[in-house]
């Protein structure tokens, strides 16, 4: 593929770097910082564990064999999540963006619920699921929920109406304009709120973990501030950042794979 | 000879188009667009008829309603007044009977050249290897069937509106419709493609009505120019073009040329100075969508 080859390109090569560069950085500002205890006033590093402590308890969980178990809860309830938005956000978008009535009678209650931020879905989420388990999926749904909807929307409603004119004109049905037009003209737009909805579902997972009684990361993370071991919620922090990260990019290279046309009309 | 015909030579004219039908009959047709206090007429009581295989050019300045009048032969637009009906059958939606070729082409981002012409024989139920053989076919009929894998956004602008001109045969239409399909390409491809469109159609005998506002397009592709006045768009003038065919290049330069050309440039100069906005077959633009941008 294209892409293999341009990756050692030495252009690539010294982006590469330069990424890597800028991690390694902020990991040597928190090293030092936190070594000399630096104290700024407004901000203060006197507490903050340093990367080699850090280090030491990523060491340990791993050899307490409990991150197994944390990671196994943490995905399938993110999983569970998200995959249950992806559906109710494409789907509920598709009909907002293609129907004016659709729009009138779903986009004011979801606006409502929109700006809601998933801690105070808690008590209610508890109340209303019967299982821990399904309150804490049904929290990172919420997460995921409207970045896939609202790009759908977008999505739908910026693909070309003389396009739609055109597929009717060449003898497409009502169904066949939605398979064949709306969706695949709205699919990179659709891909986007995929990608960032798969990060805003990782971003509720401590919150919706605060429910939890034993394993997750969120749980982990939450935990470990209530007993006070902070480079546990450090390595709980950037567990959460990296599979966040990965998932986004897994689910942005999915996008590029299913929209082979897509960067090509763009450059 | 041109470059495609060798294409194309293969291809008997009957597996193309069987029938010979496609007579547009149009009695005081009026189209009004807006709405409320923005409403207006776009044309006003207009009267023609196409004869079955004739190719029609409707001329007339920017905005005078002509692309508005072939809406309502595409049946995109419905007309506030007035009768429209091909082979007899009033025209209310759009059918593949009635193939439209826009301005700026309208293929498929997501699919290939080769699928966007197989479409029409997808809506139909075609299995794919007989449409793809289909389409192939047609890319070949307007020269491009080495380009058949290729997406859309890697054909250059004429390319583009031969793969959609391909793409609205394939369904053998009774009437071609054509909305100043070379507007946008530079003059030369435009020639070509003109050359193009005229030995394509003395293969397939459909009527063709197609719209512009280029004198020279007009009378070197017609064998009638309906002339319209702009807002309410009329027709003031039915202008026969008996000009021998195949017509080539030269024609342009010939006495009778230049004398129907100027004959048309008083026709639509008698109104100079009012620019009016492009309108679309598709009707008015519609509001601005709302965005959800998050």
């Amino acid at each position: 593929m294209a892409q293999l080859t341009h990756s050692t390109s030495p252009a690539k090569l010294q982006g590469i770097a330069l990424q890597l560069g800028s991690i390694a950085l902020c990991f040597a500002f928190w090293q030092v910082a936190a070594t000399q205890k630096l104290d700024l006033g407004l901000i203060t590093f006197t507490n903050v564990p340093t990367p080699a402590a850090v280090l030491s308890a990523v060491w340990e969980l791993i050899q307490s064999n409990a991150l197994w178990p944390h990671l196994t809860s943490s995905l399938t309830r993110v999983f569970g999540g998200y995959v249950t938005a992806a559906f109710f956000g494409v789907s509920l978008g598709l009909a907002v963006g293609r129907s004016k009535h659709a729009e009138k009678i779903l986009m004011p209650p979801l606006e409502l619920i929109r700006p809601i931020p998933a801690v105070a879905w808690i008590p209610l989420a508890i109340l209303m699921f019967p299982s821990s388990e399904a309150s804490m999926i049904f929290i990172t749904f919420t997460g995921a929920l409207f970045p896939i909807l609202l790009n759908t929307v977008h999505g739908v409603e910026a693909v070309d109406p003389r396009l739609i004119a055109s597929a009717r004109s060449l003898g497409a049905s009502q169904g066949a304009i939605l398979r064949e037009v709306i969706l695949p003209g709205a699919l990179p737009n659709i891909f986007t709120g995929l990608s960032i909805g798969m990060g805003t579902s990782w971003f509720c997972l401590v919150t919706a973990e605060m429910i939890s009684g034993q394993f997750g990361i969120g749980y982990y993370t939450w935990s470990s501030y209530v007993i006070q071991n902070y480079a546990d919620i450090i390595v709980g922090m950037l567990l959460i950042g990296l599979l966040g990260m990965g998932s986004s990019w897994l689910i942005k290279r999915l996008g590029d794979l299913l929209t082979p046309w897509y960067r090509l009309g763009k450059s | 000879m041109t470059i495609y015909e060798s294409a194309y030579a293969k291809i008997p004219a009957a597996d193309i188009n069987e029938e010979k039908l496609g007579r547009i009959d149009a009695q005081q047709i009026s189209i009004h667009l807006g709405q409320g206090k923005a409403a207006f007429e776009a044309v006003q009581s207009v009267d023609f008829a196409i004869e079955p295989g004739e190719f029609v050019c409707i001329l007339g300045p920017s905005g005078c309603g002509k692309s508005t009048l072939l809406g309502a032969l595409a049946g995109h637009i419905t007309p506030s007044h007035g009768s429209l009906t091909l082979d007899g059958e009033p025209i209310k939606n759009p059918s593949p009977e009635r193939g439209m070729v826009f301005q700026h082409h309208t293929l498929f981002p997501w699919r290939s050249a080769l699928d966007n012409v197989a479409f029409g024989l997808k809506m139909r139920g075609v299995n794919k290897i007989e449409r793809r053989a289909q389409a192939l076919e047609m890319l070949k009929l307007v020269g491009l069937e080495d380009s058949a894998k290729r997406w859309p956004s890697q054909l250059s602008g004429g390319m583009q509106q031969r793969v959609e001109i391909a793409r609205v045969l394939i369904n053998k239409p009774r009437l071609l419709l054509m909305d100043e399909p070379f507007g946008a390409l530079d003059a030369q491809t435009r020639l070509k493609m003109q050359q193009l469109l005229l030995s394509i159609w003395s293969r397939i005998r459909t009527s063709v009505v197609f719209v512009t506002h280029d004198i020279d397009e007009a009378l070197f592709l017609a064998d009638r120019i309906l002339v319209m006045s702009p807002r309410p768009g009329k027709i003031i003038e039915d202008l026969r073009v008996d000009f021998p065919r195949p017509r080539n290049t030269e024609l342009v330069t010939t006495p009778e040329f230049m004398r129907l050309k100027r004959h048309c440039l008083e026709l639509l100069n008698h109104e100079e100075g009012r620019q009016l906005p492009r309108l679309s077959p598709l009707g008015l633009p519609p509001d601005a969508a709302q965005s959800f941008a998050v």
